[in-house]
């Protein structure tokens, strides 16, 4: 389905929720909703869904104007945060009663092929309360996919789980969008939940839309530091620089040898993501000697929190690396991995694509 | 501060039948004083139960827990001389931020000098100095899970301060500002810290020693990097790292053993009795390869992911009832990326490489 927000506007007394927008989904793909909580995602997909109706702006699917036409009237499916099952009927049931509404045949078989593909076929005949957390939001998915509407929306489905099981459902969730048979809309706070789904990114901030393109192209190329911020994990270090011959010159007298556009400003912001910094030297680094003020392990990755010269800044180091609080650290970065946002916070240069993204 | 030892099971039940019945396995395990410990795991796997029989909250239906060597299996908790944090803040609404502080040695009847010290030094390493004579009723949630985690951390003499959750209440960007205190405080303190979690990241970085438990077992103790490189359990392997570690069936031949359809020599400890057993190895450490290079298998790409950071590649190796997906990472600075589709020859079998047999590493497969 092809579906199209025109400047969409939401308030509620003097609070606006959602500032003027237009959306054009890429049909048949995923797109992901990404921003902090209140960013506006949950607003946005109500009015998507027909659950709100929006202040301003119209709602066109496949080109009809279905602003307003109430959520029951548009064939739409929703999967929330919370697990939402009918407590009192089997998981059989719960995921067969989009069908039986609709009078379908051949319920039985179709409510087994889900089960299957979400792996609770040995639960069909238990109650949603006698399974874990994983297991039901797997029941709420399979009933919401059972609907086969042609718009889907999962509202942070996965938050509530912990993180293996996370990681395991958003695998399955990715291999049954790619089938193509709807345009799924997905909303996460998680820059990597973003990245690990692909598909195309609309990111959300303070109720506005900033950005909206191909996952990994906004990743690389974040229109601000506003986008640059919603959409790095960790946070991207922000060094505050100026203009100079050549380059951008830090606060802390330290020069990146960069090109910068004509029109750039007098004073600039330097965007280091963790990853590009390292502790082992290449050729062409500047180096950013410091302190380790903690090293955080997530187990594929160490994180390192340093004050430098600079402030405070965050490397993300591959493996486990075992540092010691106060020890000191020297970090490397190479000025072709920095991104320069000028005054206003708009991207300058972002750095260019590796050998490896030529493809 | 104590040394505390285990030696006990819990079962749901009188006369257990099978490891169903119980919440705890039976297991024997040492906190050295001083030490810093994470039980990790998923829900249900029995890491509460286990913090709450150290504290005496549960009694074990058999067995005994030794503080230093004395049995305190009978005691009660104020008994056993132990301080608990929780994930809620646990604190006096109506008392200041110092009084608050106090409290805990007030109630032993330490001497007010003392007192001020104490609560003194703990506030200025949560940093709390400031807000010390605030009234606690009007602050943040994540200033008063500071001032419960200050109130466990304020007496000097307890034999252990044990944490459940503590962080769940903390915004994500003021996480690892308090993760560095409690690091810093056990550096300084050197106090017997229990600190149950399931997220892998607060372990790790907590603990000197992480004990991660799945279906009432603790299935291995070990630093970070040694659940990293030297899983002991398969699941240890799968639930560190994201994504997990790779596994593939491998199985003897007369010349060495096969794995993904290739044959290999035999690693060195695999005893031949062990007809079937399991290859493990890190995405991180799965390397692309030549068709030459010792220990590659031929795949083709089925996805590649690109994560921002690094990229994520699927592959499929082997076929028929050898075939398996292998994930590897490549790193930002990857020369070449593969297509999906594409044949490629991944590395295996190497010095990362660990071998399972029912779920438990092969301890002598590689001998450092």
């Amino acid at each position: 389905m092809q579906l199209s927000l025109e400047h969409i506007e939401q308030r509620q007394g003097v609070e606006t929720h959602l500032y003027p927008l237009n959306l054009k989904l890429v049909p048949r793909a995923v797109t992901i909703l990404l921003g902090a909580t209140q960013a506006g995602k949950t607003t946005l997909m109500r009015v998507m869904a027909g659950l709100d109706k929006p202040s301003k702006g119209r709602v066109l699917a496949d080109g009809q104007d279905v602003t307003g036409m109430p959520v029951r009237e548009r064939n739409v499916a929703m999967v929330y945060q919370q697990f939402i099952n009918y407590p009192s009927m089997s998981v059989a049931d719960n995921i067969a009663s989009p069908l039986k509404l609709r009078g379908e045949k051949e319920i039985a078989t179709r409510v087994r092929e889900l089960a299957a593909k979400l792996h609770i076929e040995p639960f069909l005949n238990r109650l949603p309360a006698e399974l874990s957390g994983g297991q039901q939001q797997r029941v709420a998915l399979a009933r919401a996919l059972a609907k086969r509407a042609p718009l889907m929306l999962l509202d942070e489905p996965l938050v509530n789980l912990d993180y293996k099981l996370r990681e395991e459902l958003r695998d399955e969730l990715a291999a049954l969008f790619a089938s193509g048979e709807s345009t799924v809309v997905y909303a996460t706070t998680e820059p990597t939940e973003a990245l690990l789904l692909g598909g195309h990114t609309a990111v959300l901030d303070a109720g506005e839309l900033l950005q909206y393109g191909p996952t990994p192209e906004v990743f690389h190329r974040p229109r601000s530091i506003r986008v640059a911020r919603a959409f790095s994990d960790p946070p991207m270090n922000l060094l505050a620089g100026s203009a100079a011959s050549g380059g951008v010159m830090l606060t802390s007298g330290l020069h990146l040898a960069l090109v910068l556009p004509s029109r750039a400003s007098a004073t600039l912001t330097t965007g280091v993501r963790a990853s590009a910094l390292r502790v082992h030297a290449r050729d062409g680094d500047v180096a950013l000697p410091g302190k380790v003020e903690l090293a955080e392990i997530s187990g594929s990755d160490t994180f390192v929190h340093a004050s430098t010269a600079l402030g405070e800044v965050v490397a993300q180091l591959s493996g486990v690396h075992t540092l010691n609080l106060g020890q000191p650290i020297v970090l490397y970065l190479n000025p072709a991995h920095a991104y320069v946002f000028d005054d206003e916070g708009e991207l300058l240069v972002a750095p260019g694509p590796d050998l490896a993204r030529k493809h | 501060m104590a040394r505390i030892d285990l030696d006990l099971a819990h079962a749901y039940r009188p006369k257990p039948k099978g490891d169903d019945d119980y919440a705890l396995l039976p297991l024997k395990m040492t906190f050295d004083d001083g030490g810093a410990y994470a039980l990790l795991g998923p829900s249900g796997c029995g890491k509460t139960t286990l913090l709450n029989i150290v504290s005496g909250l549960v009694t074990p239906s058999t067995g005994r827990v030794r503080f230093d060597g004395v049995d305190v299996t009978a005691q009660s908790p104020q008994q056993r001389n132990i301080a608990q944090v929780f994930q809620f803040p646990v604190i006096y609404d109506t008392m200041t931020v110092a009084e608050n502080l106090a409290f805990p040695l007030r109630n032993r009847g330490v001497a007010a000098d003392k007192i001020k010290q104490r609560v003194g030094k703990v506030a200025e390493m949560l940093e709390l100095s400031a807000q010390l004579d605030a009234r606690a009723a009007g602050l943040a949630a994540d200033a008063k899970q500071k001032i419960s985690l200050g109130r466990g951390l304020v007496r000097e003499d307890v034999c252990a301060v044990l944490f459940d959750e503590p962080l769940t209440v903390i915004d994500p960007h003021l996480k690892w500002q308090l993760r560095r205190k409690l690091k810093q405080i056990h550096h300084e303190l050197k106090l017997t810290l229990i600190y149950v979690t399931h997220d892998q990241i607060e372990a790790l970085t907590f603990a000197d020693q992480v004990v991660v438990m799945t279906r009432g077992r603790a299935v291995q103790i070990g630093s970070a990097s040694e659940l990293f490189e030297r899983p002991s359990h398969t699941f240890v392997g799968h639930f560190i790292g994201s994504p997990g570690m790779n596994f593939l069936p491998a199985r003897r031949n007369a010349a060495g053993f096969e794995v993904a359809g290739c044959r290999f020599a035999a690693p060195p400890g695999v005893s031949r009795e062990i007809e079937a057993f399991t290859l493990g190895i890190r995405p991180e450490y799965v390397a692309l390869a030549g068709p030459d290079v010792a220990g590659a298998v031929p795949a083709t790409v089925q996805q590649v992911q690109d994560i921002g950071t690094y990229w994520l590649v699927s592959a499929r190796v082997g076929a028929g009832s050898t075939q398996s997906l292998v994930r590897l990472r490549l790193g930002g600075g990857a020369q070449t990326v593969p297509r999906v589709g594409e044949a490629v020859w991944l590395g295996l079998i190497g010095a990362h490489t660990c071998y399972y047999a029912d779920e438990h590493l092969i301890e002598e497969a590689t001998p450092r």
